[in-house]
């Protein structure tokens, strides 16, 4: 089985995965990150994508061993001591989710999309998130949430703030995650 | 102790934020494919190539070799202990219901329908040893086109079943009110036309899944599912388990729009599995999986004539309706067009109507609910109808629509399908409607481009919808067959420190219960919204219960939650009489505390008393130390939303291209709890019923493979696809319940597809085209106009 080194959400991880095991469901299975759902095995829906090395990937079609020397970022890391990204802040003030299964993706979409176009108009956040799919809200106001979250992160990056973290996210993207980098070998949590 | 009197009124109607959110946003979900227990095997399920055949053999023993793998079945090893799924609602006395096994025995009759299982210690090795599983099929002809199955030569989907009926037909189901006849015959115009409602796909964005926990002789079953008690109960009568032995929870529930409205052979499987091996079992749908067996919806052909008088009287109605129940009958198969049968007259007075369907079988997967339920397949035909008849006659379809609604005035009204529409106001909303979306501006802007022969054409689509909601009355659900009432149950408790928890017996899968549970119990108890804790999809926590379909939870649950609040408050009054030293009748109750009217003597607050009921040191006569309630709604009718929806679409006649330009709906759903949460249930629905016109269909071959089985071949709009809405709201609050509530979930969708699609037909009107099949893609749109284009030409030609 290959050997692999990963950091997920801060915390590195050396691992064995069967080679064909897909990122998802390492994420979900051995490291219990449970936050990314799967919605489809067609690469279609969007429901599992994360950020690896900044940019969104849709994980259910990532091998877990391409994953190896790089940095994701999944939802769980995107809220600290009950501190919410604005991307979620957003979400939540706006109404953009209903049931909420395609909350984590879109999102983690949404934040590469203003990773590469901060003030994007309402027709560029449409096609931005193309890639994902929300059976629930008709896409109204995902749409407004990811404006009002453009504007309010713009604000934060105006004010001044700490360098840029090594995952790639942009510093107003990333909270203080948890210290311990303990090196967790495979097994199963939650 | 203190209490913190603050005050929770004026929360109806106010766009609270959602407490469900904090979870969601976070990744703290409880999805059931979350769910892990220890020791727990994983299910994968041989499913049948074929859309009919006869099973020759099922051989597991490769199976059984392959590493992980725990233990592999065939239907005929559970044959005696599996049962028949069920189907609680037999329309007719004499409809054929045939045996549906969870798992294939004989015969399989559909792509999809399972034939054997594997359980193996991890998914991947359950997928795997699926391979060595060998199954030998001897294929028996498909039946996919409903009016061919209908055909006396045409092969039986259930051959040996024995029953009457004829050639794959499952039940006929007529209905007639007033003179039909006189009404065509008298009538100036007769408009006939012929709607296809093609096969959804609901695609809910979770997948269902299950799992099953055996506790000694107990069960606890979690499922992706829209009715964990209807769950409950019908696995207590197809296993045999009874039912105070079943636990059955609904954890997070990633979306249903219908589809997890059913009892499902994956969900009897995993129990029967569970219970043979002792061991905790899950099974989780792959998406394929998913769109090849977990029901569909619509599928109907609808053939609708309507007769009028010149003047644009509508005079009378026949519907002939052609249903696709699919190979076998699921929970309410049969009942979805019946539903409908009540909707089909619309807004509209009239003399007459006549209504027959037909329930046909077909070798494809079961339809059954899919959000609104026979009421959008309704809803478009009589919307186009209308339409085509006000084009007959030279009117503006609108100025038809005015001469034949039942104005506000007329309401109570009893309309000609019998039921009595308690309150409305079609005017206000339409009214409404047509100046937000400017509709003569547009009106005008499309003469323009039609004079200048603009190759982008403008078109407008009108839905003056209404539809029937709550789904309750359990007395008139019974004279319609359906096997269970329509009550919701609800319980309020205050606890001792003056919180409450709220038990409903609806199941939210993304309707934000929570939060609108919570802002009527705070307003009806003058509790602050935090205090409120609501709990729900949980057969344990929740015993009582009909959940959540047909826009019925707030209207009927959100109802129970009101006369249980109002019954904790009477006992409340009683015991603060009592402290108060006061006459109960003296008594007044506001923002949560009780005064002595016409004094100055301090007032108690409710948190007060219910540290005072919990101490029960000193209670009244014959009070119990509790401010608990119980309470079950029965509505004596349904409720009636309605609304006008106006569509603008641009079309492409040179590429057939079609885009919506505008779309306004304005909706009358009685009082609104949330008008956050409204909306965005309006949103949602329109984006499924403009998919149904534009975009989806769930499609067949003629050898019976579902060609649309993966989310690439079956489009699902996304962001790109849609556009923003203009919403706005008029209010006639229902009459049949104390909140004034009519329900929300389905009307966007009912009431968009005839408006978009009556839009396309709209551009394409100066072509000559009349009607267009759904969903409009381009290339339909682009061969309507080429054909149109074609039929010009040689009737010119002949002149
Ligand atoms: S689960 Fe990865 S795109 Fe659908
Ligand atoms: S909120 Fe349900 S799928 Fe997007």
């Amino acid at each position: 089985m290959p050997h692999i080194r990963v950091t997920v959400d801060g915390v590195s991880y050396d691992d064995q995965v069967e080679a064909r095991r897909l990122l998802v469901h390492y994420l979900r299975e051995e490291l219990g990150k449970i936050g990314t759902p799967v919605g489809c095995d067609t690469t279609n829906c969007g429901a599992c994508t994360v950020l690896m090395d900044g940019h969104s990937v849709k994980s259910c079609s990532v091998l877990a061993c391409q994953a190896d020397g790089h940095d994701v970022t999944t939802v769980e890391a995107l809220a600290a001591d009950g501190d919410l990204h604005p991307i979620q802040r957003a979400f939540h003030e706006f109404h953009a989710l209903q049931c909420g299964y395609c909350t984590p993706g879109m999102m983690m979409a949404a934040l590469d999309l203003l990773r590469d176009n901060p003030d994007p108009s309402d027709d560029e956040i449409r096609q931005g998130l193309e890639g994902n799919m929300c059976r629930c809200t008709g896409y109204v106001n995902i749409v407004r949430a990811v404006r009002e979250a453009a504007a309010a992160m713009s604000e934060t990056a105006a004010a001044p703030e700490s360098e840029p973290r090594a995952t790639g996210v942009p510093p107003q993207m990333v909270r203080e995650q948890e210290p311990a980098p303990h090196a967790a070998s495979g097994g199963a949590s939650s | 102790m203190t209490m913190a009197p603050e005050s929770g009124t004026d929360q109806i109607g106010s766009p609270r934020l959602r407490k469900e959110d904090a979870r969601l946003i976070t990744g703290q979900t409880e999805w059931t494919d979350n769910i892990r227990q220890t020791g727990m095997l994983h299910v994968a399920f041989r499913r049948s190539p074929h859309a009919h055949a006869r099973i020759v053999s099922v051989d597991t023993s490769a199976a059984l070799q392959q590493p992980g793998v725990v233990a592999a079945y065939s239907g005929a090893d559970f044959a005696a202990e599996q049962g028949s799924l069920p189907c609680a609602w037999p329309v007719t006395e004499d409809m054929l219901l045939p045996d549906h096994p969870p798992m294939a025995v004989d015969e399989v009759r559909y792509v999809g329908e399972a034939v054997a299982c594997v359980v193996a210690r991890d998914a991947y090795a359950a997928a795997d040893a699926l391979e060595a599983l060998d199954v030998e099929f001897e294929p028996l002809p498909a039946v996919i086109d409903m009016e061919s199955a209908l055909a006396e030569d045409s092969p039986l989907v259930h051959a040996g079943s024995g029953q009457g009926q004829g050639a794959n037909k499952a039940f006929e189901w007529p209905m007639a009110s007033g003179d039909v006849d006189s009404a065509f015959d008298g009538a100036d115009v007769v408009v006939t036309r012929r709607y296809h409602q093609q096969r959804l796909i609901p695609a809910a964005m979770e997948p269902r899944s299950v799992v099953c926990r055996p506790d000694g002789d107990s069960f606890t079953l979690w499922s992706a599912t829209q009715v964990p008690h209807i769950v409950r109960l019908m696995l207590a009568m197809s296993t045999g388990v009874p039912e105070h032995k079943i636990r059955v929870i609904a954890p997070d529930v990633g979306g249903g729009f219908g589809s997890k409205l059913q009892v499902t052979a994956e969900e009897v499987l995993a129990l029967l599995l569970a219970r043979r091996l002792r061991k905790p079992v899950k099974w989780t749908e792959t998406r394929t999986e998913g769109f090849q067996t977990t029901h569909h919806g619509r599928d109907q052909i609808q053939d609708v004539s309507i007769a009028a008088d010149s003047d644009g009287r509508i005079r009378g109605l026949k519907v002939d309706l052609l249903a696709d129940m699919g190979a076998y009958m699921m929970l309410v198969t049969p009942g979805v067009p019946i539903l409908g049968a009540f909707m089909f007259p619309g807004i509209y007075k009239m003399d007459a109507y006549a209504f027959h369907c037909t329930g046909v079988f077909t070798t494809k997967m079961p339809t059954d609910a899919y959000r609104g339920a026979g009421r959008p397949e309704a809803t478009y035909a009589i919307e186009r109808i209308v339409t085509e008849l006000a084009e007959e006659i030279g009117m503006d379809p609108m100025e038809l629509r005015r001469r034949n609604w039942i104005t506000h005035e007329e309401f109570p009204h009893t309309g000609v399908a019998g039921l009595t529409y308690d309150s409305g106001n079609y005017e206000a909303a339409t009214d409404r409607a047509v100046e937000l979306f400017d509709y003569d501006g547009l009106r005008a802007e499309q003469r323009r481009r039609r004079e200048s022969g603009d190759p982008v054409q403008l078109g407008i689509g009108i839905s003056t919808y209404t539809e029937m909601c709550g789904l309750a009355p359990s007395r008139v659900l019974g004279q319609l067959s359906y096997g269970a009432g329509g009550w919701e149950n609800a319980s309020v408790r205050m606890l001792p420190t003056g919180k409450v928890e709220v038990v409903t017996g609806t199941s939210p899968h993304g309707q934000g219960h929570v939060t609108s549970w919570s802002q009527i119990v705070a307003d009806r108890l003058g509790v602050p919204f935090e205090d409120v804790e609501v709990l729900h999809g949980d057969t344990r926590v929740a015993p009582k219960g009909m959940d959540t379909y047909g826009s019925r939870s707030l209207v009927v649950g959100g109802t129970a939650v009101v006369e249980a609040c109002d019954r904790v408050l009477d006992k409340a009054r009683r015991l603060a009489a009592h402290m108060m030293e006061a006459d109960e009748g003296d008594l007044e109750f506001s923002d949560g505390r009780f005064t002595v009217r016409g004094t100055e003597r301090p007032s108690t607050s409710m948190q007060e008393v219910a540290l005072a009921a919990f101490a029960a040191h000193d209670l009244p006569e014959g009070a119990e130390a509790s401010l608990d309630a119980d309470a079950t709604f029965d509505p004596e009718n349904f409720s009636y939303p309605h609304g006008t929806h106006l569509c603008a679409v641009e079309v492409d006649t040179e590429t057939g291209d079609v885009s919506l330009r505008s779309y306004t709906a304005v909706d009358d759903v009685g009082t609104v709890v949330n008008p956050l949460i409204v909306d965005g249930q309006v949103h949602g629905g329109l984006a499924q019923g403009i998919a149904q016109a534009l975009f989806e269909e769930a499609a067949y071959d003629s050898d019976g493979n579902l060609v649309t089985s993966t989310m690439a071949d079956y489009p699902v709009p996304t962001a790109a696809d849609l556009p923003d809405f203009t919403l706005d709201r008029t209010t006639t609050p229902a009459t049949t319940n104390p909140l004034g509530t009519k329900g929300v979930g389905e009307a966007g969708t009912i009431a968009s597809t005839p408006a978009v699609v009556g839009a396309v037909v709209d551009a394409l009107r100066p072509f000559g085209v009349r009607d267009l099949r759904m969903p409009c893609t381009p290339q339909r749109v682009w061969r309507a106009v080429a054909e149109a284009r074609e039929a010009g030409r040689s009737e010119g030609g002949q002149r």
